[in-house]
């Protein structure tokens, strides 16, 4: 709930006006039945027509300021709700973009997605529910029953006795709702999972003639849900019989007391109407309530999800202990600005000294995925010269991404330490650092726009020359020219590219940056090995030091070191000829791609 | 217009279809609605008769207010029984038809042609059976109740107006409605509104997908803070087209709340007027009466209005549903042979297939694969390759001649029969989103620990799997922990251990390593012995053992023949194979 009050700060006005203002129109509608009591016992009891007519036209009157402070406050709900909305719509975008790497890949893309989508829609009609009915529905309760002390403080004590009765019930119902609806949710993505996966895997599924299975699990999951809908059902049905017969047990008690009272002679038949028509409001305003549970129960679930969300810890950022509410990356790296400054320029300043200085150095590298088993890295050890090459080679799931993903820190070493430049990698403000990193991922993703457009992620500051110049040296002129230049169109994901076409925009897109330290993530798989040759040629002139990882040993054959993975451990390290000599792995790695055609 | 009204008479149909199962709950829901209604309608005017032995000071009626006070207990009583009966038989109806409609449905999805599945979305079919099945069940099955409840509310109260007093009945009747054109008209002004929320959230909801769904390559990039600023902006705009329509639609409780209260005083006015006149004879507690009843009057009004508005949404995707339901099955296969274990003869006879009738695709293709052989399918991108798997595992029937399996056309024998025969390792993963083991046991789910062990470890995957952390038991899926590769040496795992006399294998090792690949090879050889196998690949070592090759264009198998016959033949296949085999 605290991220919603948080949201909800730079709304307090309209937050507090909303709920005023439907204090006010509450406070009218509860005078008209002490004008219907006058009408009663003045108007009638006199026959004095003129003075009924005056009072039918206040109690319109009445209506039209009513509709006026309700406008007021409907428009008050309405602004608080939606900036909420977007402010918390806000705050997960930036949570999220401050989440890491593991935090990514715990969470999962699809759920980031519906927390930003549907759940804070869901909260935002909360919101506007609450401030608009929640609050007007104690208004009118408690109104009723300071109204009815002020027509007889005896009859009132029905109202005292009542309304806690009252409240019981509806928080009663609320309280068993809210987890009812919670497993409701719970079964419905069961449900959904199955329709997804019967279609996503169609194929599978039917050659494996799994149908009756599937129908079968499906089968269960859908009674779940049913049950679980029908339980959740019929607890929140309870709450209008229930509240009904307490209303209308109250109204007799309070005609009996009436009646004792106007017999003895302490109140006019006209109170006993009013004190009634305070209780139909009280019952009118709670089955409005009741409706309402629904509503409010899924805003409250959905609200805790969301909440989850942003009581994650972002991505840790070096030099900045991250500040309470807003702990993600991006505040802390502008705090970390002024510093860095002169970080940057000591870690250059270290550098020039030494003619052939180290880029990257791992010591004893140890890295393992949040809540996977065996470490996917274990006890990697070595350097890179400035300018070298440095090719990573081994099997699927050998540990290759995951040691050039440590480099820019996306993920941080369980056990031993990861430098850049001679300095620990936790030591340099990631913003900073991954300025001088340029990564080609595996999946070469471009986004919507242009190809300027993709090619200025890498630095939003380049010329058109640098832009040209990346081009060339990614291999992409041809992507231009068939694509019409630089302003030529990109389609969502890219999908109008080829992907050798993709990839070597991608590669393109990481030159413009001008890293220092460029991985390419098995990210030239999809182009002709004449292409790749004049690639690996055109980096190298670069100057930059390259990670490239790759599953061909003809890809890393020139390189000024091979690193050789098999199961997160380092199985070799030297240069081509020198793994071909003694590391076993590789000579096998090599045989199954060159053994047929070396004569 | 005429085919919306059909279409509509169609769904009314459907509806009916579903809910007929039900008929003595909806006879329930109905009469019990009626007595919630009449019950709780009659409570008001005793409480009249109640104020009206409460004259003044001695002069109170106790006797008749006692037998009242137990008049009125049974009435509430009676009112708040038969509706908490109403809400269960309510949601009997609804959440049952609602699961039955799933149940269909997703029947459905197990029995439709690939052809329909192949060319929608599958976001867009799941929506069908999630989302729009909930809403039909909201707005056509509660909303129904509500509407029938709030109709014969406010029959009931006026008839009761009526027999109170006739003239206070008409000053109900003709004002109220007023309330009704409200809501009509503020419904119809918000509707742009909402369009332009709608517009407006769906381009934040792209930009979401995407940069959400790409969010390690926007932090490889640093590129946050450009995306902050974006979002905001797409934010902001959001904020004010929701702000307005939000507003907007919420003036419609305060406008009819406001009519309500001049109805009010309208029946106040009549009300006292006739007190006078007829000097008692319609009394006090009738009048009190009567503004009870005024007072509870809108209230189904807002009901109505609400429900209406909703009552054409829950119509679109009722339709919706329906369409999904009723959809053309895959012809049945009842009644066919089954197919037993094959020897694996696959004849392809005159062949003709297209996805669609102006393109064609397959022409009268004619493949001869002896038991036990092996055939390579080459060819470059979009030559039907694919097509051709499609038409051996009759995911699609051909169009024109025949498939035969040891003679047999595909179409005389039983699908399951037919796929009991083949074991089919594709380039696009699939594993459900479950342990190790039942994604390893799909195709033999009565195999014992030993041959799935065995399997494992034929395919590699046994020495990861047990690094997972619950091994067998881990839980995986499409997405999740496994790489594309494990993913892969998963799916041959699994073929493994059905050993079908037939293959098929679609690019089965292109997300392996080639080393690893090398090591799972003896174990694929094995496999293939003796069994007939359609291979999909581009490595060479593959292709080049096979028996007989087909080369593929457009749709046409151009070549056929052996690795060495086709080379010297010199045609598409030579020309393949230099560029993509040769080295520079």
């Amino acid at each position: 709930m605290k991220h919603l009050i948080s949201c909800l700060k730079s709304y307090r006005k309209e937050a507090a006006l909303a709920p005023l203002f439907k204090l006010f129109e509450a406070t009218l509608e509860l005078i008209v039945p002490l004008v219907v009591a006058e009408i009663v016992d003045v108007g009638v009891a006199s026959g004095d027509r003129a003075y009924i007519l005056k009072m039918c036209l206040v109690l319109v009157g009445f209506g039209l300021v009513g509709l006026g402070f309700s406008l007021t406050a409907q428009y008050f709900a309405a602004r608080a709700a939606v900036g909420a909305g977007c402010e918390l719509r806000g705050r997960l975008f930036r949570k999220l973009q401050s989440f890491s790497f593991t935090q990514i890949d715990e969470t999962g893309t699809s759920t980031m997605i519906t927390r930003m989508t549907s759940d804070v829609n869901q909260v935002q009609t909360g919101v506007n529910m609450a401030l608009r009915l929640f609050l007007r529905s104690p208004f009118i309760v408690f109104g009723a029953m300071a109204m009815a002390f002020y027509v007889d403080r005896t009859a009132a004590l029905v109202f005292v006795a009542i309304i806690p009765l009252l409240a019981a019930v509806v928080f009663a119902v609320m309280a068993a709702c809210i987890p009812l609806y919670q497993r409701v949710q719970e079964k419905l993505d069961g449900v959904f999972l199955s329709t997804r996966e019967n279609l996503a895997g169609v194929r599978v599924i039917r050659a494996f003639r799994r149908e009756e299975r599937e129908t079968e699990e499906f089968d269960g999951r859908n009674g779940e849900l049913l049950a679980a809908q029908k339980r959740a059902g019929r607890t929140a049905a309870l709450t209008n019989p229930l509240t009904f017969v307490l209303v209308n047990l109250a109204v007799i008690a309070l005609v009996y007391v009436g009646a004792l009272r106007v017999d003895a002679g302490a109140l006019g038949q006209g109170d006993v109407i009013a004190l009634y028509g305070y209780l139909s409001q009280i019952l009118v305003e709670l089955v409005k309530l009741a409706n309402l549970i629904v509503t409010v129960t899924k805003a409250v679930s959905c609200q805790k999800r969301v909440g989850k969300v942003l009581d994650a810890e972002g991505e840790p950022s070096a030099l900045i202990a991250a500040d309470s509410e807003s702990a993600g990356e991006p505040s802390a790296l502008i705090a970390a600005d002024s510093e860095s400054a002169g970080g940057a320029s000591a870690i250059s300043a270290a550098g020039e000294s030494a003619g052939e200085r180290e880029a990257v150095r791992f010591e004893h590298v140890t890295f393992r995925y949040a809540g996977g088993g065996a470490p996917a890295l274990s006890d990697v050890d070595f350097t890179a010269k400035r300018g070298q090459t440095i090719g990573i080679i081994g099997g699927t799931g050998s540990g290759k991404s995951t040691l050039a993903h440590l480099i820019p820190r996306f993920y941080t070493a369980t056990e031993g330490r990861v430098l850049v430049d001679g300095k620990d990698v936790g030591e340099i403000p990631v913003e900073r650092l991954r300025e001088r990193v340029g990564v080609v991922p595996q999946k070469a993703a471009l986004f919507k726009g242009t190809i300027r457009s993709n090619l200025l992620w890498g630095n939003g500051a380049a010329t058109e020359e640098e832009l040209l110049a990346a081009v060339k040296t990614a291999q992409a002129e041809d992507v231009l020219a068939a694509k019409g230049g630089l302003d030529g169109e990109v389609a969502q994901e890219g999908k109008n590219l080829s992907g050798g076409q993709r990839q070597r925009l991608t590669i393109a897109r990481a030159l413009v940056r001008k890293p220092e330290i460029l991985i390419l993530d098995d990210s030239s798989s999809a182009l002709d090995y004449a292409t790749d040759a004049r690639l690996r040629r055109a980096l190298r002139e670069t100057g930059c030091t390259v990670f490239l990882i790759s599953q061909r040993t003809a890809s890393v054959a020139h390189a000024d070191a091979v690193l050789v993975l098999d199961d997160g451990r380092l199985a070799g390290k030297g240069t081509h000829e020198e793994l071909l000599r003694t590391c076993e792995i590789y000579r096998e790695i090599d045989q199954s791609q060159n053994g047929g055609k070396r004569v | 217009m005429n085919g919306t009204k059909r279409n509509r008479t169609g769904t009314l149909a459907g509806v009916a279809r579903y809910l007929k199962p039900y008929g003595g709950y909806l006879v329930c829901t109905i009469v019990l609605a009626l007595v919630t209604v009449a019950s709780s309608l009659i409570v008001p005017y005793l409480v009249g008769l109640a104020i009206d032995c409460i004259v003044g000071a001695g002069a109170v009626d106790y006797g008749r207010l006692g037998n009242l006070f137990l008049t009125i207990g049974a009435c509430v009583f009676a009112a708040a029984l038969s509706q908490w009966l109403t809400s269960l038989c309510n949601n009997k109806i609804a959440y049952h038809v609602l699961a039955d409609v799933r149940r269909d449905a997703f029947r459905k999805i197990e029995k439709l042609p690939l052809r329909y599945i192949d060319a929608h979305a599958y976001g867009e079919i799941a929506s069908v059976v999630i989302t729009d099945a909930e809403q039909f069940s909201d707005g056509l099955l509660l909303g129904f109740t509500q509407l029938f409840t709030g109709v014969a509310t406010i029959v009931g109260t006026l008839v009761l107006l009526f027999l109170l007093r006739w003239q206070l009945a008409l000053v109900v009747f003709f004002i109220t409605p007023l309330s009704l054109f409200a809501a009509k008209f503020i419904a119809s002004r918000t509707y742009t509104m909402f369009r332009k929320q709608s517009e407006a959230r769906a381009e934040q909801t792209a930009f979401i997908d995407e940069m959400i769904g790409n969010l390690k390559v926007v932090k490889a990039y640093t590129h946050e803070d450009e995306n902050e600023a974006r979002f905001d902006e797409l934010n902001a705009s959001l904020g004010k087209c929701a702000l307005r329509a939000t507003f907007f639609s919420s003036t419609t409780n305060p406008v009819t709340r406001f009519i309500n209260s001049v109805v009010y005083a309208a029946v106040a006015l009549v009300g006292a007027f006739t007190v006078i006149a007829t000097g008692g004879a319609f009394s006090v507690g009738n009048l009190a009466s009567a503004l009870s009843y005024s007072n509870q009057y809108t209230k189904p009004f807002n009901e109505i209005s609400e429900v209406i508005a909703e009552f054409q949404n829950a119509l679109a995707c009722a339709s919706r549903v329906f369409a999904l339901i009723d959809e053309e099955e895959q012809p049945s296969d009842e009644g066919n042979a089954e197919l037993g274990r094959a020897h694996g003869e696959v004849a392809l006879r005159d062949v003709s297939f297209s996805y669609s009738p102006e393109r064609k695709l397959i022409e009268r293709m004619n493949v001869l694969v002896p038991a036990g052989k092996r055939a390579a399918i080459v060819g470059p991108t979009g030559c039907g390759k694919t097509t051709v798997i499609n038409l051996l595992m009759r995911f699609y029937d051909v169009t024109g001649g025949s498939v035969t399996v040891d003679g047999k056309d595909v179409r005389s024998v039983t699908r399951s029969s037919l796929r009991e025969n083949y074991g089919m390792v594709l380039q696009e993963t699939w594993l459900k989103r479950t342990t190790v083991r039942e994604n390893l046991c799909m195709g033999k789910p009565d195999c014992t620990e030993e041959e799935m062990i065995a399997a494992a470890k034929a395919a590699h995957v046994h020495s990861f799997v047990t690094r997972l952390p619950q091994g067998y038991d881990t839980v995986v899926g499409d997405e999740g922990v496994l790489s594309q590769g494990q993913k892969q040496l998963l799916c041959i795992a699994r073929v493994m251990l059905c050993l079908p006399p037939m293959l098929i294998l679609d690019e089965a090792t292109s997300s392996i390593d080639t080393r690893t690949e090398r090591k799972v090879q003896d174990a694929f050889a094995r496999l293939m012995t003796g069994r007939t196998c359609f291979i999909v690949a581009h490595r060479l070592s593959t292709i080049e053992n096979a028996d007989v090759i087909l080369v593929m264009k457009d749709g046409n198998v151009v070549e056929q023949g052996t690795h060495e016959e086709l080379l010297r033949a010199g045609g598409l296949y030579a020309e393949l194979y230099r560029a993509q085999f040769a080295p520079v």
